[in-house]
Order: C-alpha cells, then structure tokens, then sequence
C-alpha cells in the first residue's frame, strides 16, 4: 500500500442469494485521483462501488480506508465515515422531494452537525460554482434533469469529501448536459484534492477519469496498469 | 495539435485536419473568397488559421486550387498589383462560385465506413489459432480510451473551436469502442462462427 493510497479493496465477494456479484474484485484508490469502472450490465460495478462507500457488506475480501477496515466495522462506525468522509452522486434521485435545492446541498453539512446559517452558506457558494444558483429556492420536482445533476454535484462535494462515489452520473442526461456535469464534477474534485470513483458505461465520459477499471463477471480488470 | 499516431488514424494530428482534406479543398477556399476576395497569401493565412491546426497548407496547393477554379469560372482575378506571379493577383467569387459554395454545403456527405478491420482480421486469427481474442480487444479499448483521455484534456484546456474538434474524434472513438464491447460480449458466439 503506497503512501498516498486512500482506498484499497482486495478479493471482494458479494452474492445476492445465490446470484454471485462480485467474485474477486479489487480496487485501489489513490488521494484525488479520477477512476472510471466500466464494463456490462450486470457485471458488478454498482456493487463494487456501494462495498468501497461502505453500503454493502462483502462476505469475503479486505476494503482498508486509511487505517479502517471497512468490512468488519460496526455500521454506526460506517455511516459516520460516509456522512464525514464520502460524496454520492448517483443517476438521480439523490435530491429529497421536499426540500429546496438549497436544504438538499446544505442537508450533508447539517447531518454533520453544522448550524443551518453557515450551511445555507456553504451550499449557496456551491450551487454558485456549479452554475444553479438562480434554483436555489426550487424544489427538485421543479428543475430538469441536467439542473438536477449540477445541484447533486454540489451535494457530493459540499462536504468537501475525500471520496466522491459516482454511480451513472450523467445516465440520463444528453451529451452536452453530461458533459457539462463531467468538466463540474472533475474540475470541482480536482480543485479540492477529492478522488472520485465514477461508474460509467460511457467511453467519453469515462475519458475525464484518470484510468480505467473494468468489471467483467464480477472480476475486475484494469486495464491502464495491464498496458 | 499534438502529435503521435493513434488507433485507427484517430490522432489530434493527422485525423483533425483530415475532416478539411476529406472535403474539397476548392470549395474550402470558395467559402473562404464568398466571405470577401483575398490575394493567394491571405486566404492560406486564413485557412491555416481556422482549418490548418499544425498542418498548414503549402503554397503549391493554394495556387493550384486558385487556377483550378478560375478555369472553371468559379473565381476571377479582381485585381492585379504591379509586378508578375500568382501572389500578385486578388481573387474574389463569381455568380457559379457562390452556386457551387450553396450546393457543396447542402449536400449530405457520406457516412464513413469506420469498421475496424484490422481489428477484426486480428480477433478471428486469434480464435482460429487458439489465442486470447479477449486480451486484443481489451488492449485495443486501453489504448482508445488513453487517446480518449487526451483529447478529453485538450478540450478542456481549449477554445470552442478545439472543443469542436475534440468531440468529433471522440464520437467516434466511442463508436468504435462500443463496437469493441459489443465484440467482447460475443466473442464466444464468433469463436463458433469462425470454427465452423
Ligand atoms: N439488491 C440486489 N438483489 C439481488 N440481486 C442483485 C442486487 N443488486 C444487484 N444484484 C445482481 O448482482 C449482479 C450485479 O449487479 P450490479 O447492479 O452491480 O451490476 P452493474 O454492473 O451495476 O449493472 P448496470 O450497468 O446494469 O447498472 C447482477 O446480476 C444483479 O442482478
Ligand atoms: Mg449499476
């Protein structure tokens, strides 16, 4: 394990009944670095991600966080980790129903304990940064998808996490709003040192990362060490 | 644009300025003359401006453009300074000039066969002599997505124009990757075909 390896997992195995997921997958994470995890429907790789963020408990494998070992730590332990130490930005549905898009960013920083005028803040100067300041009072259900995604990209990111987990990012978005919730996300952890693990089954997506991982029946592959 | 050679011809270097050298030269250089007449030097400055990146066009070709066209009454010397050779002449549209710069730009071109068949020549050999298919195409993907990756930071250290540019290659590099997938998910079912 090199020094600046931030998240390291090694020989995961997760079956779902007797559907096995993953079957000896392992991946490694450097501090800010950019890895896309690519490969078929079903090969594993929305399972991969939720055992690195700590949601899926493997049954076999290691999964070391700077010192913890995430896949025998209590769940309170995990949850905390997640809230203090990991972003999520998923295909959609991240965003509460309920709250404006102001409470939504500022929603982590709040589970963390911080008081709601700083928060609001914060989440303001990032819904700023990532170009949907103007929607902060709407509600979800009243923005479009691509909005959506850019005020989840604040969401991910308002914490300023170590790792952000990004599951189909831009799935449902045309190319230009991918791409601009792509040069956000990337641009954004780049400038806070934030690695982010992004699943994608988009090749031009995938080319904003720093390397490739490919999952294939459960196994994974990478494939710019492999060269 | 930078240089190396690429999967497929697709690199910054040679594949950009293909999309301009695919296309007709002279009609390049009559939309240029629509937009107003210009001595040789001039429109070469302006072609390498906006069309040329790091492969800009020789004189040579310029003059025997101009000729070709003017010849067949697409363009005509408007004016002509003191002293002799081509440089000295300014070129400017004529009426069939401007008909023909309407017509090439409405016209449809043809979609370009992008099939990889190295590739593919390479994957039946390697099923027919018993050797990993799997690991061609996985090495092949690797190096699309390393060129991918490239033209991903050109573009976003670039203009409008570069990202333009970039984002041609990479739609089809990524046609050309999901055809490596698609090969991938059935190598199993080829490697029936091509023992059969
Ligand atoms: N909660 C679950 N319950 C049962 N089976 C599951 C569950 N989640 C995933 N699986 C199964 O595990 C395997 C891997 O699924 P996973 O969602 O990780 O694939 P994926 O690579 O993310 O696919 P996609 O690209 O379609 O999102 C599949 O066979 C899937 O059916
Ligand atoms: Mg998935």
């Amino acid at each position: 394990m090199t020094a600046d390896t931030l998240l390291k997992a090694e020989g995961i195995h997760k079956s779902f009944g007797s559907t096995p997921a993953l079957s000896g997958a392992s991946l490694s994470i450097t501090a800010g670095e950019l890895v896309a995890v690519m490969g078929p429907s079903g090969s594993g790789k929305s399972t991969l991600l939720h055992c690195l963020a700590g949601i899926l408990r493997p049954e076999q494998g290691s999964i070391d966080y700077q010192g913890l070992e995430l896949t025998t730590s209590a769940d309170s332990r995990l949850s905390a980790l997640r809230r203090s130490d990991f972003g999520f930005l998923f295909q959609f549905g991240q965003l509460v129903p309920e709250l404006s898009c102001l409470e939504n960013v500022a929603l982590p920083l709040r589970l963390n304990g911080m008081r709601r005028r700083p928060a609001e803040e914060r989440a303001a100067e990032w819904l700023e940064r990532t170009d949907v300041a103007d929607l902060a009072a709407k509600r979800p259900g009243e923005i479009s998808g691509g909005q959506g995604q850019r005020v989840g990209v604040a969401r991910a990111l308002v914490t300023q996490p170590k790792v952000v987990f990004a599951d189909e990012p831009t799935g449902a978005l045309d190319s230009l709003n991918g791409e601009r919730v792509m040069r956000l996300l990337a641009g954004a952890a780049r400038d806070s040192g934030t690695a982010v693990v992004l699943v994608t089954h988009e090749s031009r997506v995938a080319a904003y990362a720093d390397r490739e991982v490919v999952v294939r029946d459960g196994r994974t592959r990478d494939l710019t060490a492999a060269i | 644009m930078e240089g190396g050679v690429g999967p497929g011809g697709y690199t910054c270097h040679v594949y950009m300025p293909c999309i301009v050298t695919v296309m007709s030269l002279g009609h390049t250089l009559l939309g240029l003359l629509e937009d107003h007449p210009s001595h040789g030097y001039d429109i070469k400055r302006v072609y390498d401006e906006r069309f040329g990146h790091d492969r800009p066009l020789h004189y040579g070709q310029v003059y025997a453009t101009l000729s070709r066209l003017l010849k067949n009454g697409l363009v005509e010397v408007d004016a002509v300074e003191a002293g002799d050779g081509p440089e000295r002449k300014r070129y400017s549209i004529t009426e069939a000039g401007v008909t023909d710069v309407g017509a090439w730009l409405a016209r449809p071109e043809s979609p370009e066969p992008y099939l990889q068949s190295t590739l593919y020549t390479k994957v039946v050999l390697a099923l027919l002599t018993g050797r990993a298919a799997a690991d061609i195409l996985d090495t092949q993907r690797g190096e699309h997505l390393r060129l991918m990756r490239e033209l991903t930071r050109r573009k976003l250290d670039g203009d409008l124009a570069d990202q333009l540019v970039c984002d041609h290659a990479l739609f089809h590099l990524e046609a050309d990757l999901r055809w490596l997938e698609l090969t991938s998910a059935r190598l199993d079912e080829l490697a029936v075909a091509v023992r059969r």
